[in-house]
């Protein structure tokens, strides 16, 4: 079972290519020049967030190494108390609103000291699959496209990560 | 949040390794950009071929009701569509890569029906909302994790994953859906 999925999880990507191509041969469109359009596209995207890239990263990091996020965290102790949530799993949910990649290291962690297995690490893994980096992700968008009220966008993905945390623990206690 | 941090680390102490990690990570930003220049146009240019030959047409024909159903009011057959669909298939399928610059140009469409103003009206909302409600399904990298750290099972968390992803997703459209309603 664990051996299909991922053997399914590696073949999206080249079977994405595949029906695309594929698709594209038997209409007999201009592949190749609807590719290199697309690519140009591409660069415009990348070049148009760069800016706000690295305000936003500069801006993680600075927060990271001076210990920020982890007064973050510490002020969110007490709701965690609240919803019974394993006080060990608080700075991995805030880490991530961030970063992902920061995310996983703690995940790593949490595998090394818990194991995979354990209640807690069962409940990490579910977590980080149902939660975004909310903060990363809307800045992103928001600044590059020089949108500056995000009016109840930041509440929403707040509320939509809090349902995905009360779920992942009712599911994972059962 | 840059005053916060520097706030915090003249307390704890912390400046030398903010301002290293200052440098470091617009370093980053830079790289991460130069990975994403390769990874993001090599998906553009196949969402380009897939255009070519129809097939976001029919991709956005099968997203149709769920687009009318969370962006009403939108223009039909323009393609701010398109944009929504490809992205939303693309986090489904786990492919953020290729959600991205569809995502973007989604929310670039939507500002532009909105008269182009520096406020976010209700599509937008509802748009980044149930982006950030985490829409992929299969979590292939943190089921590569658990294998590599030794899990018995390491797709045990798949189904939980997808109950726990449905609620906050779930979450995020009613949400979206009721701000919507009382607010406009």
């Amino acid at each position: 079972m664990g051996k299909i999925m991922l053997y399914v999880s590696d073949a999206i990507i080249p079977g994405v290519f595949f029906v695309v191509i594929f698709a594209a041969v038997y209409k007999k469109t201009d592949i190749f020049g609807d590719f290199i359009n697309g690519v140009k596209e591409g660069f415009d995207v990348t070049l148009g967030i760069l800016p706000t890239l690295i305000g936003l990263m500069t801006a993680v990091g600075i927060l990271r190494a001076s210990g920020g996020l982890d007064i973050i965290g510490n002020v969110l102790a007490p709701a965690a108390e609240l919803l019974k949530l394993p006080k060990e799993l608080v700075p991995l949910i805030t880490v991530k609103m961030f970063s992902s990649s920061a995310a996983v290291g703690l995940l790593l962690d949490i595998y090394k000291s818990f194991g995979p297995d354990s209640y807690i690490g069962m409940l990490a893994s579910v977590i980080l699959s149902s939660s975004e980096t909310i903060f990363y992700t809307i800045s992103v968008y928001l600044g590059s496209l020089g949108i500056r009220k995000s009016r109840y966008i930041v509440p929403g993905a707040l509320v939509a990560t809090l349902a995905g945390i009360i779920g992942s623990m009712i599911i994972v206690s059962r | 949040m840059i005053l916060f941090g520097i706030v915090v680390a003249a307390f704890t102490g912390n400046m030398g390794r903010v301002s290293a990690e200052a440098i470091n990570s617009a370093k980053e930003a830079v790289s991460l950009a130069i990975t994403m220049l390769g990874v993001m146009s090599l998906w553009t240019g196949i969402m380009e071929v897939a255009k070519g030959a129809g097939l976001m047409d029919k991709l956005t024909g099968l997203m149709r009701p769920v687009i009318r159903f969370l962006f009403p009011g939108l223009p039909a057959g323009h393609r701010v569509n398109e944009y929504i669909a490809s992205n939303m298939i693309a986090n489904i399928l786990g492919l953020g890569w290729a959600a991205t610059p569809a995502g973007l140009k989604a929310v670039k469409e939507l500002k532009r029906l909105n008269g182009d103003k520096a406020l976010a009206n209700a599509n937008i909302c509802t748009f980044l909302i149930v982006n950030m409600s985490s829409l992929q399904l299969i979590p292939v990298n943190i089921i590569a994790y658990r294998s590599q750290y030794g899990s018995a099972n390491p797709v045990s968390i798949l189904v939980p994953a997808i109950f726990a992803t449905t609620c906050s997703t779930a979450a995020g459209v009613v949400f979206a859906l009721l701000w919507r309603k009382k607010h406009g």
